[in-house]
């Protein structure tokens, strides 16, 4: 039966909005403890270099510094899906910016005075720098040990005495035949740079080291329940001895997913016998202590028919993990699945390296891979339609998933999969696709328009899992309980008006933890993927399902009529066809109590879980398996002009079609797909991690690192939110969070190609690159 | 140490304070005015933005003793009684809010551009926080709060016109000398 919804699919504002205007919302960042510490780190000059001697004696004898670690004394490895770090360097550096030394003070300042006051004493060791080189026979191996890490196990297959974490394999038909035969080929390579997620507010955590091994920690992260297990695996604490209190988290794009700064204060507060320790990252450490974005190194071969059918793609990825690939693993594994666009493919070869260099290391950014692989297919798909002369919006038109295909991994395509093409059409149709550009502003600009596919789907364990508790207040109200952070998407506020929804509640009547505590929200896997709506909009639903069981079961009992006979409406519950005799939440929330004082029932909890089903892990030899819960399927077009003198692009207008399933509140998914296209413009323009020969991030500070401003918006953005429903998702709805950024860089390279009739492999697109290749272009015969 | 008094939201504040102490560390760890936030440390991002005088400032690039003698206006000062201002209702309404990391010092230079400018072009208000950084929204929506904020017709709607028409000068300047 089909219900009209009343609050689902409206744009509710945000209500967590109040506090962030005024100041009043409360970060890590904010955070003050009775009697608490502050600590500052010395980090690592080299990339690559053995720690001979620590020397903290001068920095010892300052008063007012309450501990000092180093490596050596912390003999523990951390990681979600690999294992491969610590806590602090030990015995080598393999990046520079590592974290060597921690100092804990009463004050911030003489925690960083004792820093400087610390020496240590390296010895450099040979590094490198290019993963292409890393995975040559005797390049210097960044973890010799690699062997014995413990990790993921029939997921992740590091390889021994190399530098070369993870190697994900997709393998489908017969790649060699189809290319051997096929009419027409191409092959292409790109490459992406090392990016930074900058969340507005840094990396922070708190730590208290209580008595009897227990710990108390509030920290700036997507995952309060993940940190809990990775602290308990670290350091063999029972889960339940670990309390994490997540606040307001102030941006985290995957960078705050998995474990970061936590064990770093608890090691702290240990050390200066319990006292809570604060660390909250410089802007400097963000960028180079703290993970980026990996970059990429991709080779693709496509072969089609020349009507026009893809018949066979191989593509080689080959990831910049940077030191430590704990996270970057599962990164090189979720692109591979995807990594040939979203397009039928009978045949497919893929073979995604995730390596190790001496820079600093990558994990998750919005899209989780995808932005990087895309960025190459995307462009070689272009590059394909070109050389079969066909337009290449047709090209993919004619290759585009639809029901019944296979993807490269052997998933049926199915009609619940939404409609890849429907976006292409939506997004052609607003840029005016196959319509000339109008003149350019000036003789020395010039037009062009591209267009770019992309699709995700959530990259988690098969067995992830969530929660949900809803319980209903003394005037009735709802007050929901999860441990999913919103850290802007705005997943709470679609959870209250799914709960609203449910219960036959009003909005305001819906109330939802700010933040999360692992000691009283209940268990969510991490806040990752663009699973958070979906997983824990089913997990809403249930619990409201299970208050409602609360409701009607006491109002039966009430009315002395069946169950199956009450109507929960109105905040109120009734038996059918009787609403003038309906008794009011607030009278049944805390059980129901007779005239005469007899009472019934008790307080009204509702439990509701989620978690992933039917997925399989990959086959080790092939990929082939079901791995994505869903598959959220968009496109981009892009209408941009050029300045040929100096090199700088304007984006004139932007259209993103999304295949939502079901708009769930369209200002909150507008502002997802605005600020996605954007943190995309980004990549596509400006955004990359420069190392000088020597390993060392030239650029680790907003003043050589530019991230679009207000001033570098398209004079045009167009979000198409399509709902073609996901049917096992909450409503319809799918995951759309990540997806807005994904192949903005292809679309604008595209439109990029369009104007100027030059390849460009490389991101970012800044105008020195852009001049550089028009003399190129110039200087040619 | 130096002593100094100023006015932060209307309150005269004297404290005594090192000379290398930022006014962004003087609000946030003498007066617990955490509204304002670090973003950068380097005057980059405008996340610690305030209103000095009733001009926008980064506080991490102002020095606590600088603003001895001077009015200082925080987040913390921007609604009055518990009622948002006009600017920071529609900052809700518009959806200009994410993360929420950067908005006190967004709202706070829009402040800034509506008190030296009650109606500003759509270019003046991209110039006026194109040293605010977000990374979640896009700008978009926060241009159009701005915007709505500073049109009389659009917060007669909403019936704050009144009310924020009588904030529409340098919180304190009107009490301007008088601290001291």
């Amino acid at each position: 039966m089909t219900r009209e919804l009343r609050v689902v699919g409206t744009s509710v504002p945000r209500d967590d909005a109040i506090g962030k205007v005024t100041g009043a919302a409360r970060y890590t960042h904010d955070l003050v403890l009775p009697g608490m510490l502050h600590a500052a780190l010395v980090t690592s000059p080299h990339a690559a270099a053995r720690i001979v001697r620590v020397d903290t004696t001068e920095a010892t004898r300052l008063p007012g510094v309450r501990a000092i670690l180093a490596g050596a004394d912390l003999d523990v490895r951390l990681g979600l899906y690999m294992q491969d770090k610590r806590i602090l360097a030990r015995d080598v550096v393999r990046y520079q910016g590592e974290p060597v030394v921690a100092v804990a003070a009463d004050t911030l300042d003489l925690a960083r005075d004792a820093c400087r006051r610390i020496h240590v004493e390296y010895e450099s060791t040979p590094a490198v720098f290019d993963p292409r080189d890393a995975m040559k026979s005797g390049a210097p191996l960044v973890h010799p040990d690699l062997g014995s890490y413990a990790h993921l196990d029939g997921v992740f297959f590091p390889r021994s005495r190399t530098n070369i974490a993870h190697h994900q394999k997709i393998r489908k038909g017969d790649f060699e035949a189809a290319l051997t035969s096929a009419e027409v080929t191409l092959e292409a390579r790109f490459d992406n740079p090392p990016v930074q997620h900058v969340p507005l507010e840094t990396h922070a955590a708190i730590a208290q080291a209580l008595p009897g091994d227990r710990v108390e920690m509030w920290t700036s992260s997507q995952s309060p329940y993940t940190v809990r297990h990775l602290m308990s695996v670290a350091f063999g604490l029972p889960h339940g001895a670990i309390r994490v209190h997540v606040p307001y988290v102030g941006g985290g794009f995957g960078g705050k997913a998995g474990l970061n700064l936590e064990p770093l204060v608890y090691v702290l507060s240990k050390a200066a016998g319990g006292r809570p320790v604060r660390f909250i990252a410089t802007r400097e450490q963000e960028f180079n202590t703290l993970p980026s974005r990996q970059g990429l190194y991709s080779t693709i071969e496509i072969g089609a028919t020349r009507a026009g059918k893809i018949a066979a793609l191989r593509a080689t990825y080959v990831w910049d993990a940077g030191a430590y690939a704990d996270y970057g693993v599962n990164v090189g594994r979720a692109a591979a699945y995807s990594g040939g666009g979203p397009y039928a493919i009978p045949n497919c070869w893929i073979d995604s390296f995730v390596v190790y260099t001496n820079k600093v290391f990558g994990t998750a950014y919005r899209g989780f891979g995808h932005l990087e692989v895309l960025w190459g297919v995307e462009r070689a798909m272009d590059q394909m339609a070109r050389k079969l002369g066909l337009d290449p919006a047709e090209f993919r038109r004619r290759n585009l998933l639809k029901p019944g295909d296979a993807t490269i991994t052997g998933e049926t395509f199915t009609p619940g999969h939404g409609k890849p093409a429907e976006c292409l059409d939506a997004v052609a149709k607003a840029i005016d696709w196959g319509t000339p550009s109008q003149q350019p502003t000036a003789p020395t600009k010039r037009r062009g328009k591209g267009i770019a596919m992309l699709h995700k789907a959530p990259a988690m364990p098969t067995s992830t899992s969530c929660s949900a508790i809803i319980k209903l207040d003394e005037d009735g109200a709802a007050d929901i309980l999860v441990s999913g952070v919103d850290y802007g998407q705005g997943t709470y506020t679609v959870l209250r008006q799914i709960a609203a929804e449910e219960l036959r509640l009003p909005i305001d009547a819906v109330h939802i933890n700010s933040d999360c505590d692992t000691a009283f929200t209940p268990y969510d896997w991490q806040t990752v993927a663009s699973r958070f709506s979906y997983m824990g909009g089913h997990a809403v639903i249930h619990a409201a399902a299970d208050c409602l069981r609360q409701i009607r079961a006491v109002a039966a009992q009430v009315f002395g009529v069946a169950v199956d006979k009450i109507v929960c409406e109105n905040a109120s519950a009734y038996p059918a066809g009787e609403p003038e005799r309906a008794i009011p939440y607030k009278n049944l929330a805390l059980g129901y109590t007779y005239p005469n004082g007899n009472a019934i029932g008790g307080p009204v909890i509702g439990h509701g879980r989620f978690i992933a089903h039917d997925l399989t892990h990959l086959d080790p030899d092939t990929g082939q398996g079901r791995p994505a819960q869903f598959w959220t399927y968009g496109a981009h077009g892009v209408e941009i002009e050029v300045d040929t003198e100096t090199g700088e692009i304007e984006i004139l207008r932007i259209a993103t079609a999304i295949d939502a399933g079901k708009v769930l509140n369209a200002g909150l998914a507008r502002g997802q797909v605005i600020g996605g296209v954007v943190q995309g413009i980004g990549s596509a323009l400006w955004e990359g991690y420069r190392f000088d020969k020597n390993g060392r991030l030239l650029n680790p500070s907003f003043v050589d690192y530019k991230i679009p401003t207000a001033k570098d918006l398209p004079r045009e953005m167009l979000p198409i939110l399509l709902e073609n429903p996901q049917p096992d998702g909450p409503y319809g709805a799918r995951g759309i969070a990540e997806h807005p950024m994904i192949s903005v860089p292809s679309a604008i390279g595209n439109a990029l190609y369009d104007a100027l009739g030059i390849e460009f492999t490389s991101l970012p697109l800044s105008p020195e690159h852009v001049v550089a290749r028009l003399a190129e272009k110039g200087s040619k015969p | 140490m130096h002593d100094i008094e100023l006015r932060v939201n209307g309150h005269v504040e004297r404290a005594s304070v090192p000379a290398g102490m930022t006014l962004l560390e003087f609000l946030r760890d003498r007066l617990a005015l955490t509204g304002t936030k670090e973003g950068c440390g380097i005057g980059e991002c405008g996340a610690c933005t305030v209103l000095l005088d009733g001009k926008p400032v980064t506080a991490c690039l102002v020095l606590a003793v600088e603003a001895d003698g001077l009015d200082v206006h925080t987040i913390e000062g921007e609604a009055t009684d518990g009622e948002l201002s006009a600017l920071q209702r529609a900052f809700v309404d518009a959806g200009a809010v994410q993360c929420g990391f950067c908005t006190p010092g967004m709202i706070m230079s829009a402040r800034g551009l509506l008190l030296r400018n009650p109606h500003p072009s759509d270019e003046e208000i991209v110039e006026a926080i194109a040293g605010n950084l977000c990374r979640c929204t896009g700008y978009e929506a926060i241009l159009a709060a701005v915007r709505v904020a500073s049109r009389p017709s659009a917060a007669m709607l909403t019936g704050e016109v009144a009310k924020d028409g009588g904030r529409l000068r340098p919180p304190g300047s009107a009490r301007k000398g008088s601290g001291r």
